[in-house]
């Protein structure tokens, strides 16, 4: 496919996922999470999913992790991750699958660690668990891991409640590039968290991300956080990719209306003060075709004059 | 600058502001029942909201912002100060808690619309309730109903959805059906802790909009409580920086943000993600900054014998020009250094040496 061809790293793609499709079967209905969703990330790249909440994009997390559970199932489509089918792998090579070759930190991660154990004897366990380290080498590495997240190692002794949520969720990064991952799946790390904190767990796995060389999906709905950690983006809209291109041609000339709605919904902090309007209110895109290329590397889904392919029950005032 | 920095123009022009706060304090008891060790939320914080103003406060977590809005909203006793609406001190008028005469004046929006409508009611109860409480159902039903598609219209929303419950509606729609229980009261200030943060992005500015039209048209005053530093420029026509229980530095919006005097607005400012700028600021200058601001429990250079915070209140400094009515309450700003573009000395000084002529004691 073309859209796997352009990626920013090496031309060896880390993960490609092509024409996935997620639907949750229900008794009596059944929804399309994700609808032929196709895109690749190569080697050391930074891939950014953008979206609100319920387009989907934590839906393709759990895909790629194999993570879903019922009611919601794989219906199509394929990922594979350096060659390998990750959707045949048996239980065995899934263990070894997640964490060593892909690891995640979830939205609540700083909640996700087990509050009645100490943070070192979490990091010890995944390394006696997944790399068969003796406890005494597991110990030392675990004190590496929180230097290279510029935590003190004394605080291995340290139990979750004793660390700020800044600390904890740098512990949880820290674990889940533990064994030195090629892929690491960032699913909103930071929305907890405040600006100043935010700001330094991004810096930290900028950092991360460049001395150990792994690539990244990194999911979030704060475009600006996006477009500044990310190399290429795609933007997702009810299962569906409408756009995707560099981060920064995303920034500078948003195609897809949906896109530009999202731009707008953030107030810029310099410049002139000018009305924004988000998206619309009632506005709904409906039967988004497929990706087209407008541009070298940005691919938009082609959306019919203006308004495009619009539900519009109300467009000013009322709320969607 | 004849008159007080704290007074804004538009409360000058029409008299008493709409809300005033002054030397608010609240501390909160720790530690056992003999214990005499209590945190300090609040300290002597001062806030003139005049007529038809924004004012948004904006800090991190833990910074007090919430705790000011519970003080404010009589959820919670203030320990120390008062609160004046039309000149009047609330504190004093109500003296053990809200009346109804307060609550028809000052209304609160909530952060969680999900939590704050009663899933078993539908809109058509919030919004009956507030009229028929506070004496606004004008007589007959006829005149009520009147004013139910009222008050849907004015938050952009249809009037049918009345009949609908909760759970039926999006979150924006929740937050808009918060906005119109608020505006049934007709208050002369609602007070809006962080309204926008639990709802989905695209809808943000709608409700931003939404509370600016109120604004332009019904000339309701405004506290906007927010961690957004990003919505705060857009909104407010003044921005309170809140930092330790104490506000820290207050001006124009736009010139606060641009122009930040005190070393955490200026953390603050250099943390928000805008691609605009990406890459403009020195990581190492943030590192400081942090470790300065961040280190500490009251101001970033207490406790340090060199500098002079430590041992005097720190005063206002006004920043710029008068007519931005920008203030930082910081020692170490000096403001023939603010035109160096490093507003900040590096060195300390002499708390005898005139820092401008424009200082004026925050005495409240």
């Amino acid at each position: 496919m073309t859209i796997s061809q352009v990626s920013f790293g090496s031309h060896e793609p880390v993960l490609d996922v092509k024409d996935l499709t997620v639907k949750y079967i229900g008794d009596t209905r059944s929804t399309t999470a994700v609808d032929h969703v196709s895109f690749s990330i190569g080697t050391g790249e930074v891939f950014g999913l953008a979206g609100e909440s319920g387009c989907g994009k934590s839906t393709i997390a759990n895909s790629i992790m194999r993570l879903l559970k019922d009611p919601a199932k794989i219906a199509g489509g394929s990922i594979s991750f350096g060659g390998k089918d990750v959707l045949a792998m048996s239980p065995e090579e899934l263990r070894r699958f997640r964490w060593q070759d892909v690891a995640m930190v979830f939205q609540s991660a700083m909640n996700s660690l087990n509050p009645v154990l100490t943070i070192g004897e979490q990091i010890v366990d995944i390394f006696t668990t997944h790399a068969g380290y003796s406890r005494k080498e597991s110990l030392r590495r675990a004190g590496e891991l929180l230097e290279l997240v510029r935590i003190d190692p004394a605080r291995l002794k340290s139990y979750p409640h004793q660390l700020s949520g800044g600390m904890r969720q740098r512990a949880v990064i820290a674990m889940a590039v533990a064994l030195k991952p090629s892929l690491l799946i960032l699913d909103e790390p930071t929305t907890a968290l405040d600006v100043v904190v935010q700001q330094e767990i991004m810096a930290q796995i900028k950092d991360l991300q460049r001395e150990l060389g792994f690539s990244v999906l990194f999911i979030t709905h704060d475009m600006s956080l996006m477009v500044e950690l990310s190399h290429r983006m795609a933007v997702m809209y009810g299962g569906r990719i409408v756009e995707t291109a560099k981060a920064q041609d995303v920034y500078a000339n948003p195609r897809h209306p949906y896109t530009q709605a999202l731009m707008g919904a953030f107030p810029p902090l310099t410049g002139p003060r000018i009305p924004l309007t988000g998206l619309p209110d009632g506005v709904k895109f409906r039967n988004i075709p497929d990706l087209t290329e407008e541009a070298p590397g940005h691919f938009v889904a082609p959306f019919g004059g203006e308004p495009p392919a619009v539900d519009s029950a109300n467009l000013e005032g009322a709320a969607r | 600058m004849s008159h007080s920095l704290m007074a804004p123009p538009a409360a000058a022009s029409t008299g008493t502001p709409a809300l005033e706060i002054r030397g608010l304090g609240k501390t909160f008891p720790i530690g056992g029942l003999f214990s005499r060790d209590s945190v300090r939320a609040l300290h002597g914080v001062d806030l003139t909201i005049g007529r038809g103003e924004i004012v948004a406060l904006v800090g991190e977590s833990g910074s007090g912002k919430s705790t000011l809005a519970r003080c404010v909203a009589r959820l919670e006793k203030p320990s120390s100060g008062a609160i004046l609406i039309d000149g009047v001190d609330i504190l004093k008028r109500d003296r053990f808690q809200a009346s109804r005469a307060f609550r028809s004046q000052l209304q609160m929006v909530f952060q969680d619309p999900f939590g704050s409508l009663n899933p078993a009611h539908r809109m058509d109860h919030f919004l009956r309730r507030s009229l028929a409480i506070h004496g606004k159902s004008g007589g007959s039903e006829q005149e009520t109903q009147r004013r139910l598609a009222e008050l849907m219209t004015t938050v952009g929303l249809q009037a049918d959805m009345l009949n609908s419950y909760p759970h039926e509606l999006s979150g924006g729609q929740r937050q808009r059906v918060a906005i119109a229980r608020a505006l049934a009261v007709e208050p002369q200030v609602i007070l809006a802790d962080e309204p926008t943060s639990m709802l989905d992005v695209s809808v943000r500015i709608g409700v931003l909009n939404l509370m600016r039209k109120l604004r332009d048209e019904q000339g309701i005053s405004m506290l906007y409580i927010t961690h957004d530093l990003a919505s705060a420029r857009y909104l407010a026509d003044r921005t309170a920086v809140m930092f330790a229980g104490e506000l820290v530095e207050e001006g124009e919006s736009l010139d606060l943000l641009s122009n930040p005097a005190h070393p955490y607005t200026q953390l603050l400012v250099s943390a928000v993600p805008d691609p605009a700028r990406a890459g403009t600021y020195d990581p190492v200058r943030r590192a400081e900054l942090r470790q300065a601001v961040m280190a500490s429990t009251h101001c970033a250079f207490d406790g340090d014998p060199n500098q002079p915070c430590s041992a005097e209140e720190p005063v206002r400094h006004q920043v710029g020009d008068p007519a931005n009515r920008h203030w930082v309450r910081c020692h170490l700003y000096r403001p023939w250094a603010a035109a160096g573009g490093h507003a900040l000395a590096s060195e300390p000084i002499q708390s005898s040496a005139p820092a401008s002529n424009a200082q004026e004691e925050a005495s409240a």
